[in-house]
C-alpha cells in the first residue's frame, strides 16, 4: 500500500496546473499572432485583420482552420520520421519552458496552500537555458529532414546563431544569479520582492540590454531573423513544410516569444511584483491573482516591443549578426559580469 | 559637368562617430517615429462598407437609358458599336410592332444588344457617340463573375429599371 500512500492531491493539483498554464500560453501564442498583425498594421497606418468577427477577433481561429484543411506534403525524398519529429520537437521545447515558470505566489484553496507554479526546482534558470537550447533541435532537424539544400543552409543559420547568442545570453545571466545567489527562479523573484530591493534591472541595466538583443536572436525575431529568408533562402528552415507542421513552426515561435519575456520579467522585472504595493498586506488568494496580471502585463509589454521591433528596424547581415554576436554583445557581457563581481566583492569588503 | 538639377546633394563618405557606430540612438529614433504612426489617422476605405466618392464623369458600367414613360430609347443604329475602338459592342436590330409603342420609343428598337466587358476599354466614346441619349456610363465598377461567359453583359444587365413600373430600383440605379 505503499504506493497509494501518495499525496494525491498534488498529482491533481498539478495536473490542473499544468493543463491550464499549457492552455494559457496556446491561448495567448494564438492571440500573439492576432496581435503581431494588428501591432504591424497600426505601426504602417493600415487598420489591419477587421473582417472575421468584432474588430477581426476570430481572426486566429480562422488561420488556424486554414492551416489544418491545407494539404499536408512530405516530401518523398525526406527522412520521414526526422520530418515529422521537427515541428513537435520545437513546439515541446518551446512549451517545457513554462513549468519552471513562477506565474505567481500561491493560493490557499480547499485547506490546501498551491503554488502558481508548476515545479521550483533549485536550478530553474538553468533547466531553462538546456530547454531553450532544445529548441535548436527542432529547426536543426526540420532543416535536415526536408533534403534541401536551402532549408539546411537555413537551419544552420539558425543553429549557429543561437549558440553564438546563448554564449552572451550566459554570460550576462551569470552577473544576475551573482546578484541574487539563487538558479531558482522563485527566489529570484523572492529577492526582487523583498524590502529595501530594487528590480534587478535597476542594478543590471547593461546586463538586461543583452540579454533582451539575445533573446531577440533567440526567438529568431527581427533583426536575427535569419533562418527564414525569402530572398537569399527562398523561404527557410521550413520550406518543404505545409499544413499544421508548418504552423507548428510557426506558433512555436511565437510560444518562444511569450515565454522569454516571461523569463526576462522574472530575471529583471520582478516577475509577479507590482511595483509600489506590499502584497504581504493583502489576502494571498488577491495577491496572487493581482500577481498573475502583473506578470501578464509585463509579459505583453515585452511582446509589444518584440513586435515593434520588428516593424521598425531591417535585418542584419549574417557577418553582421556574427560580428555583433561575437565581438560585441560576448565581452560586452564579460565586462558586466566581471564590474559586477568587483562591485559586490566591494560591498562585501566595505 | 553641368547639374542636370539643383537638387542634388553631396554623398557624405566621412567615417562614422562612435555614437553613430553603436546605432543605438538611430534605433530608438526609429522606433519613435514607428510608434508616432499608431496615433496617424488611417487612410484606408473600408471598401465595402464605405465607398471613395467619385467624380461626376467617373466611367464605369454602361447602362441602357429608358425615356420618362418607361420606353427604350436605343435605336439599334449601330454608332456606338462604330465609334468602339475596342469592338465590345454587339447588336440586333428589331422592327417595332404596333402593340408595342409603350415598350420602345421609335420603331426601330434593339432586339439584342451585347457589351463584352472584358474587351471594353471604358473610354466613353460609346456614349459620345449616341445620337438617342440611350447609352451612358454610370458610376458602378469592379463587374466580378466566375466564367468569361459572364462578362457578356445582354440587355436584362444593362437596362435601367423601368421608372414606371419599378420607380425604386430605377431611383436607386440613377442614385438619386
Amino acid at each position: 500500500m505503499t504506493l497509494l500512500a501518495f499525496d494525491w492531491a498534488l498529482l491533481i493539483e498539478k495536473l490542473a496546473l499544468i493543463a491550464v498554464i499549457v492552455f494559457g500560453s496556446l491561448g495567448i501564442a494564438l492571440y500573439t499572432t492576432f496581435a503581431e498583425r494588428k501591432v504591424a498594421a497600426v505601426l504602417q497606418d493600415r487598420p489591419g485583420p477587421n473582417r472575421a468577427g468584432p474588430f477581426g477577433l476570430f481572426q486566429p481561429f480562422a488561420d488556424g482552420l486554414k492551416l489544418i484543411m491545407k494539404e499536408e506534403i512530405i516530401p518523398n525524398t525526406s527522412n520521414k520520421v526526422l520530418f515529422v519529429l521537427g515541428p513537435g520537437l520545437a513546439m515541446t521545447a518551446a512549451l517545457m519552458t513554462c513549468a519552471v515558470i513562477p506565474w505567481s505566489s500561491h493560493v490557499e484553496l480547499f485547506d490546501r496552500k498551491i503554488e502558481l507554479q508548476i515545479a521550483d526546482i533549485n536550478i530553474g534558470i538553468l533547466y531553462v537555458f538546456g530547454v531553450v537550447s532544445m529548441g535548436v533541435y527542432g529547426i536543426m532537424i526540420g532543416g535536415w529532414a526536408s533534403n534541401n539544400k536551402f532549408s539546411l543552409m537555413a537551419a544552420l543559420r539558425g543553429a549557429s546563431q543561437a549558440i553564438s547568442y546563448e554564449l552572451a545570453m550566459g554570460l550576462s545571466l551569470i552577473a544576475v544569479l551573482m546578484l541574487s545567489g539563487s538558479l531558482s527562479l522563485k527566489s529570484i523573484v523572492g529577492e526582487q520582492m523583498a524590502d529595501g530591493n530594487l528590480w534587478n534591472i535597476a542594478y543590471q541595466p547593461l546586463g538586461f540590454f543583452i540579454f533582451f538583443i539575445c533573446a531577440l536572436a533567440e526567438c529568431n525575431r527581427t533583426p536575427f531573423d535569419l533562418p527564414e529568408a525569402e530572398n537569399e533562402l527562398n523561404f527557410g528552415y521550413h520550406q518543404e513544410y505545409s499544413s499544421m507542421k508548418l504552423g507548428f513552426y510557426l506558433f512555436a515561435e511565437y510560444v518562444n516569444m511569450i515565454m522569454s519575456s516571461a523569463v526576462m520579467a522574472c530575471l529583471y522585472f520582478g516577475g509577479y511584483d507590482i511595483p509600489f504595493l506590499d502584497e504581504s498586506t493583502l489576502a494571498p488568494n488577491i495577491a496572487a491573482l493581482l500577481g498573475v496580471g502583473a506578470l501578464l502585463t509585463k509579459i505583453v509589454i515585452f511582446i509589444f516591443i518584440f513586435m515593434w521591433i520588428r516593424w521598425t528596424i531591417p535585418r542584419f547581415r549574417y557577418d553582421q549578426l556574427m560580428n555583433l554576436g561575437w565581438k560585441t554583445m560576448i565581452p560586452l557581457a564579460l565586462a558586466n559580469m566581471l564590474i559586477t563581481g568587483a562591485v559586490i566583492l566591494w560591498k562585501a569588503g566595505a | 559637368m553641368q547639374a542636370l538639377t539643383n537638387r542634388g546633394q553631396e554623398v557624405s563618405r566621412k567615417p562614422m562617430s562612435f555614437m553613430e557606430r553603436l546605432y543605438i540612438p538611430a534605433i530608438l529614433k526609429g522606433m519613435a517615429i514607428t510608434f508616432s504612426h499608431i496615433f496617424k489617422k488611417k487612410p484606408t476605405i473600408r471598401y465595402p462598407e464605405e465607398k471613395r466618392p467619385f467624380s461626376p464623369v467617373f466611367r464605369g458600367l454602361h447602362v441602357l437609358n429608358r425615356d420618362e414613360e418607361g420606353r427604350e430609347r436605343c435605336t439599334a443604329c449601330g454608332l456606338c458599336a462604330v465609334a468602339c475602338p475596342a469592338e465590345a459592342i454587339t447588336m440586333e436590330a428589331a422592327e417595332r410592332l404596333p402593340n408595342e409603342e409603350n415598350l420602345y420609343r421609335e420603331e426601330k428598337y434593339a432586339a439584342k444588344y451585347e457589351i463584352n466587358m472584358l474587351r471594353c476599354i471604358f473610354c466613353g466614346l460609346c456614349e459620345e457617340a449616341c445620337p438617342k441619349d440611350a447609352i451612358y456610363l454610370s458610376e458602378t465598377f469592379a463587374p466580378a463573375n466566375y466564367t468569361r461567359k459572364g462578362f457578356i453583359y445582354g440587355k436584362e444587365e444593362l437596362l435601367i429599371p423601368n421608372p414606371k413600373t419599378e420607380p425604386e430600383a430605377h431611383a436607386k440605379a440613377k442614385g438619386l
